[in-house]
């Protein structure tokens, strides 16, 4: 294969000054990759010694015995941890052991779920958006057995609205059963619409306004608004106010073909009338991003997201009976396929010579989510155990038309910087899949460090994630992305892979692009950094809240058990450099 | 030496031909890529000097077969060549371009094709009127060679002149320009691959459409047609005083009548004998002009202006507004009343949504251009300017208490700018405070339109001052010329002898039309009649009184009552719908307003058989013109004899076949003015006394203004 690319060797030569003569030194296209692919994949020798039982040992000294300095107790049980794990180059510890702020309230995430995500215009096709909206808040009613009027607060995000339900959290409330003394808004924010919903939900808390919040998001692309053109619109509002025949029929009369010609939804960003997969395509050949390593990408997603739905690790997907046709229990555009097949499809967006194509995009989704967020006091005391903190976000935006999808490159180092971690701390990643190229330009921006000091102002790169705590269920190319639903998708599946793979902290980064067809203006992105703890056994003494008097929290010491010293993928630096795909995790 | 755009010189001729020959010989070498390392620059064109070194038209006509030689071979190269192009590729580099096998262009606003050699007078010698018509066929071809206009990159695909767009970059892992060249030779790489390996292929698949065309193109009778009627235009609008674009249309002619070998020889020899002429070397005269006026001689100013604040949203306020708001600087407009305010806002977002329907913008562009724009009725604010420009009323007491309004509440680095046609600016400023401060910069109706800004400045005003206002005026895209004070400036008192010289030619009993039809026919783009509408008679009577009495007897002609009693009558020009014209909205031909001649008829005088031939008109018109602007020179208002010619072209539409009246003294032959100058002086005295400068250039023929 090598060969036949150089077939035919090149020369380029420059005007003037110093032509360069190339091709004839032939630096194979292959071995080029090999070199661009190298700074995505970061060489680790790192261990991970903060286990459950760690932590419970931690957090049951802090708990049960306060006179005993906890640090201390973190010494110890690092030390005696430690030893045991010798053989694996050095010991890490976290920069920080909590992320709990004094004086601030702990917010939790409880439970979240989500309908299965379908392609648009397959089993959800004849349904509208607040249908799946109640779908997704039902199944969180039923997996939390959350009394109906114990909500203080209800919110939803979405994108492209359907104009009858335009507050679509309220009609799906009602419909779900929640109290109607409840009350609920929507939000909107491109593809974070439903992290803004969530922070929303923590800013609520934070401010002591409420306690307990439902904040979820819905997407559905199977049925989108379509209007009449303006003209025809004017003609219809005035045809309303006309008052005599004569008037209406001349009005009538004056209706000519080319207001007949309906108005689409628009495919391109409003502020610069480009494409969001132009851009991304744009931004992958900025960044250098071989059309490769976008297929790999989409592979690895889709080969991941497989394993992880084989697995049943996708537990936050419910099962949901569509009115007229079948019960949905999985997500349906999950399709592992073959590099060979993937390097056949065409560039979807910049053609001919574009990278960007269907398969390497994440393609337009149905669904619905929901998570249920407490304070940490509430939550014990309505007997929860809560899944993780939420503890820091952290929104930035830049310039729409050449750095619209970069957003997480300039927001990660931020959220970071907010919480005292370091990118090592971080125990799982979860990033928004819009395209694989976008990801591979926000990973390769992250490592560069003539990115962080031009762009962001930094003396030094934060670095790119390791990819083995990255998107390790698949992602938004692989499970879909209902705009307005992903972002609460990533929070709760960082919260299930923290508590799968007994890690410490985890991060979530969305950039807001909205995939193919969005017209909204994207250039904020969300990120959260969640901090997981074993809840412990806690001696509630007396009614907590109101009537309610909660027994005490049990420890499923089972879990902890099995998550103990797990070692994570440690990559020598042996110059032995796999590539994406061929990672196993 | 580092020069800041690639253009074709021998030297680089020469490295091309040792390139090309290396490609060619090497076997491992199966096709090549042609890209320039200078962001922002293909290749901008031949190299002038080179051309206006050569003493012969033969000499220039060796240079094109030269040209033609090289590039016929880059056009049979059996190896493909594709041209990959990022910035302007204009002129021999847009010929360069087309004789390769395939064209790639990034699709940056930075990135135009264009054949601009009409422009100075000359024609695409490398093989371009030869190419050209069979790429983008007969009709888009003559459009592209005979108005010489920038393509921009999609267009230039969908014309068929580029085979492929690629997209410029965003911040990477390296500088956007940096990267956007590197990514434009990896497309361009990829395509000269794809050409050698038969993916791409270089005949493409003709359309329906296309073979109609073709079909058509492909009758002689049509073919006659078209060059009948594009003749026909080209005499309509150049009068026959250009000659390049006769040359292009036979130069095209040959070639497709006669074959490539006479069209290629008649090519060569049509760019020798245009590059010896007259016109020619006027216009290339107007180009390093025009290349001169637009740098900052006086060096960068203290403080860049960020906030800039105009006084009237008249025409002219809102004009400057408009040239101002998008170029990043912060404007506030400020009238005294709502409707006027209203009314210069209304032509600020018009001139920015007209940009929008040519798509030279986008809406969000425009909107958030706006937002830079502040419209109000009070001083709120003014201690953040860091510049005022008046466009108020053209009367001395407005401008005082103007002045010294703003001075009670601007901050003391503020310049204060004053936007007067005529007024003398010492005037102006005996009101001011710190007079350092004070400058006049003349801008011409229409703003957006008019190329030109004249900067005037007194003894007192600083140089820092001056630095400023160039800085601001070349923001604002203008070119540039610095005079001194006095009255009328430079422009206004070259255009007001003959403007008085007009109506003494109306009051002789030329019709209005007939004068129009002298002043084009001697190249100006507008007629005298016209010009006086557009002005608006208002302003002319204003000015040819302001200046008569400043400049005395010799400013006489036409009776400056002609003026006063149109303005009388309300035929104020265009403004009114009724000057020398009548305007009807809606209408582009006018009629010639019927009360005039009656009006005409009160004033009339008899002329003088000697001196009133068609020619003889033409010339006391132009004589005049030129006699005041050698004046100028001659009394230190002007800086030099370019600023001078660029002054005139640009602000006041002299004919650009003749280079300005200095490059028109020197090629005109300065005896044979002051000749014609002593005719007319023996029947109207002093107003065509020739000036002394004027007399010493006639008495030595060594003596040029222009070396």
């Amino acid at each position: 294969m090598r060969q036949s690319l150089w077939r035919g060797y090149c020369v380029t030569f420059r005007l003037f000054s110093n032509h360069r003569v190339y091709g004839c030194s032939l630096q194979p296209v292959g071995q080029n990759y090999w070199i661009t692919a190298l700074p995505t994949l970061l060489i680790w020798t790192t261990l991970f010694v903060l286990t459950d039982k760690m932590a419970s040992m931690l957090m049951n000294s802090l708990r049960c015995c306060p006179p005993v300095n906890p640090a201390w107790a973190v010494q110890y049980a690092t030390r005696s941890l430690s030893t045991s794990v010798q053989l694996h180059a050095q010991v890490q510890t976290k920069s920080k052991k909590t992320l709990a702020k004094p004086g601030v309230k702990n917010i939790v995430l409880v439970e979240g779920v989500r309908t299965p995500f379908l392609l648009s215009g397959t089993t959800y096709a004849d349904l509208m958006p607040h249908d799946l909206a109640r779908a997704a808040l039902q199944g969180l009613l039923h997996k939390t057995s959350l009394p109906k009027d114990a909500v203080d607060y209800i919110i939803y995000g979405t994108v492209i609205q359907e104009v009858k339900t335009s507050n679509v959290a309220r009609e799906a409330s009602l419909g779900a059963g929640f109290s109607d003394k409840i009350p609920s808004h929507t939000v909107t924010m491109a593809c974070i619409s439903s992290n803004v919903a969530m922070t929303t939900g923590v800013g609520l808390i934070t401010a002591g306004q409420c306690d307990t919040i439902v904040a979820g998001g819905v997407e559905f692309m199977s049925d989108v608004p379509i209007r009449h053109s303006r003209k025809m619109r004017k003609t219809m509002l005035a045809l309303n106010r006309a008052k005599t025949l004569g008037q209406r029929l001349s009005l009538i009369g004056s209706i000519r073909m080319a207001h007949l010609t309906p108005e689409l939804p628009a495919v391109a960003e409003f502020s610069t009338a480009e494409t969001m997969g132009h851009s991304a395509d744009r931004l992958a050949a900025a960044f250098g991003v071989t059309r490769l390593e976008q297929d790999e990408f989409a592979l690895r997603s889709h080969t991941l997201a497989k394993q992880a739905q084989d697995a049943g690790l996708l537990s936050d997907v419910i099962s949901f009976k569509v009115p007229g046709r079948d019960t949905v229990a999985k997500d349906n555009g999950i399709r592992p396929s073959s590099m060979e097949q993937l390097a056949k499809l065409k560039p979807a967006f910049i053609k001919p010579h574009g990278t960007v194509t269907a398969a390497n995009s994440s393609f337009l989704t149905d669904g619905a989510s929901a998570v249920l967020i407490m304070s940490e006091e509430k939550a014990l005391a309505m007997g929860y155990k809560p899944k993780a903190y939420l503890r820091d976000f952290v929104f930035v935006s830049q310039d729409p038309k050449d750095q619209l999808l970069l957003g997480p490159a300039y927001g990660t180092p931020k959220v970071l910087a907010r919480a005292g971690l370091t990118m090592d701390d971080i125990d799982v990643f979860e990033f928004h899949e819009a395209f694989a190229g976008q990801i591979m330009a926000n990973l390769k921006a992250l490592d560069s460090d003539w990115f962080a000091q031009t762009y962001m102002g930094r003396k030094v790169k934060v670095g790119a994630p390791a990819m083995e705590k990255f998107n390790l269920w698949g992602g938004s190319l692989s499970l879909g992305h209902p705009f307005g639903a992903t972002g609460c998708r990533l929070v709760t599946t960082v919260a299930h892979r923290l508590l799968k793979e007994g890690g410490q902290y985890g991060l979530v980064a969305a950039c807001a692009a909205g995939g193919q067809v969005t017209h909204y203006t994207n250039t904020s992105s969300y990120f959260n950094v969640m901090d997981r703890k074993v809840i412990l056994p806690v001696c509630v003494s007396g009614p907590c809240d109101g009537d309610r008097s909660i027994p005490p929290v049990e420890q499923d010491s089972g879990r902890t058990e099995m998550m103990q010293e797990k070692t994570v993928y440690a990559y020598t630096q042996s110059g032995v450099t796999p590539t994406l795909s061929d990672c196993t995790y | 030496m580092f020069l800041q755009v690639n253009t074709l010189s021998v030297r680089m001729q020469n490295e091309i031909i040792e390139v090309f020959n290396e490609v060619l010989a090497n076997d491992a070498v199966q096709s090549a890529v042609l890209i320039s390392s200078k962001p922002g620059c293909f290749i901008a064109g031949a190299d002038i000097n080179m051309i206006q070194a050569c003493n012969t038209s033969e000499e220039v006509t060796k240079l094109s077969q030269e040209g033609q030689k090289m590039f016929e071979r880059i056009e049979k190269s059996p190896k493909p060549i594709v041209a990959a192009i990022n910035g302007s590729c204009l002129g021999g580099g847009l010929e360069f371009a087309i004789a390769c096998q395939y064209r790639v262009a990034t699709k940056s606003k930075k990135t135009v094709l264009g054949t601009p050699e009409v422009m100075l007078g000359l024609l695409p010698g490398a093989g371009g009127t030869q190419r050209l018509p069979k790429m983008v066929g007969i009709p888009g071809a003559f459009d592209m060679m005979l108005t010489g206009r920038n393509i921009k990159a999609d267009k230039a695909k969908k014309m068929g002149l580029v085979h492929q767009l690629v997209d410029p970059l965003g911040p990477g892992l390296k500088s956007p320009e940096e990267r956007t060249i590197e990514y434009l030779e990896e497309v361009a790489i990829q395509c000269a691959r794809g050409i050698v390996h038969k993916k791409i292929l270089l005949t493409k698949k003709k359309g329906m459409m296309q073979k109609v065309q073709d079909y058509v193109m492909g009758i002689a009778f049509v073919r006659q047609q078209i060059y009948k009627n594009v003749n026909g235009k080209v005499m309509k609008m150049s009068k026959g005083l250009y000659p390049a674009p006769l040359k292009i249309i036979e130069s095209v002619k040959a070639g497709l009548e006669q074959g490539p070998d006479s069209g290629y020889l008649a090519e060569a020899q049509n760019f020798g004998k245009l590059a010896m002429t007259s016109e020619s070397n006027a216009l290339i005269g107007l180009y390093h002009g025009q290349v001169a006026c637009k740098k900052n001689r006086f060096g960068v100013p203290e403080r860049p202006v960020k906030n800039l604040a105009i006084l009237g949203a008249g025409l002219m306020g809102a004009g400057i507004a408009q040239v101002t708001v998008d170029k990043g600087i912060h404007t506030v407009l400020k009238d005294t009343t709502v409707e006027g305010l209203s009314r210069g806002q209304q032509q600020v977002y018009k001139g920015l949504n007209d940009k929008i329907k040519k798509k030279a913008i986008t809406s969000f562009e425009r909107d958030s251009t706006l937002s830079s724009l502040t419209g109000q009725l009070d001083y709120s604010g003014f201690e953040k300017a860091d510049m005022v420009i008046e466009a108020v009323f053209e009367d001395i007491n407005i401008k005082h208490r103007v002045i010294k309004e703003v001075e009670a509440v601007i901050p003391p680095h503020c310049i204060f700018a004053t936007n007067t046609s005529a007024l003398p600016i010492k005037d102006i400023a005996a009101a001011s405070m710190r007079p350092e401060k004070v400058i006049g910069m003349h801008y011409f109706s229409p703003v957006d339109k008019m190329q030109l800004l004249e900067i005037i400045t007194t003894d007192k005003t600083s140089k820092d001052t001056t630095a400023s206002a160039v800085a601001v005026g070349l923001k604002q895209g203008k070119v540039i010329i610095v005079v001194g004070d006095g009255p009328g400036f430079y422009t206004t008192r070259c255009l007001a002898p003959m403007l008085a010289e007009a109506v003494r030619v109306l009051q002789e009993g030329v019709n209005p039309k007939k004068l129009d039809a002298l002043t084009t026919g001697f190249g100006f783009p507008v007629g005298a009649a016209t010009l006086a509408d557009e002005v608006g008679i208002d302003v002319a009577a204003h000015v040819a009184e302001d200046l008569g009495k400043a400049f005395g007897s010799r400013f006489g002609g036409g009776n400056v009552d002609v003026l006063k009693t149109m303005v009388e009558r309300g035929f104020k020009g265009r403004k009114s719908g009724k000057g020398c014209y009548v305007y009807t909205p809606g209408l582009k031909s006018k009629d010639v307003n019927p009360d005039i001649d009656d009006l005409l008829e009160k004033f009339k005088l008899t002329p003088n058989p000697s001196v009133s031939s068609d020619s003889d008109v033409q010339y006391r018109l132009v004589s005049r013109f030129v006699n005041e602007a050698v004046m100028c020179l001659q009394e230190g208002i002007l800086n030099g004899p370019v600023e001078g010619d660029i002054g005139a072209v640009f602000g006041l539409g002299f004919p650009p076949c003749l280079g300005g009246p200095f490059r028109f003294v020197d090629t005109f032959g300065a005896d044979k003015l002051v000749a014609k100058m002593r005719r007319y002086e023996e029947v109207y005295g002093n107003h065509f006394t020739p000036c002394q400068l004027l007399l010493d250039h006639a008495k030595d023929s060594n003596k040029r203004f222009h070396k």
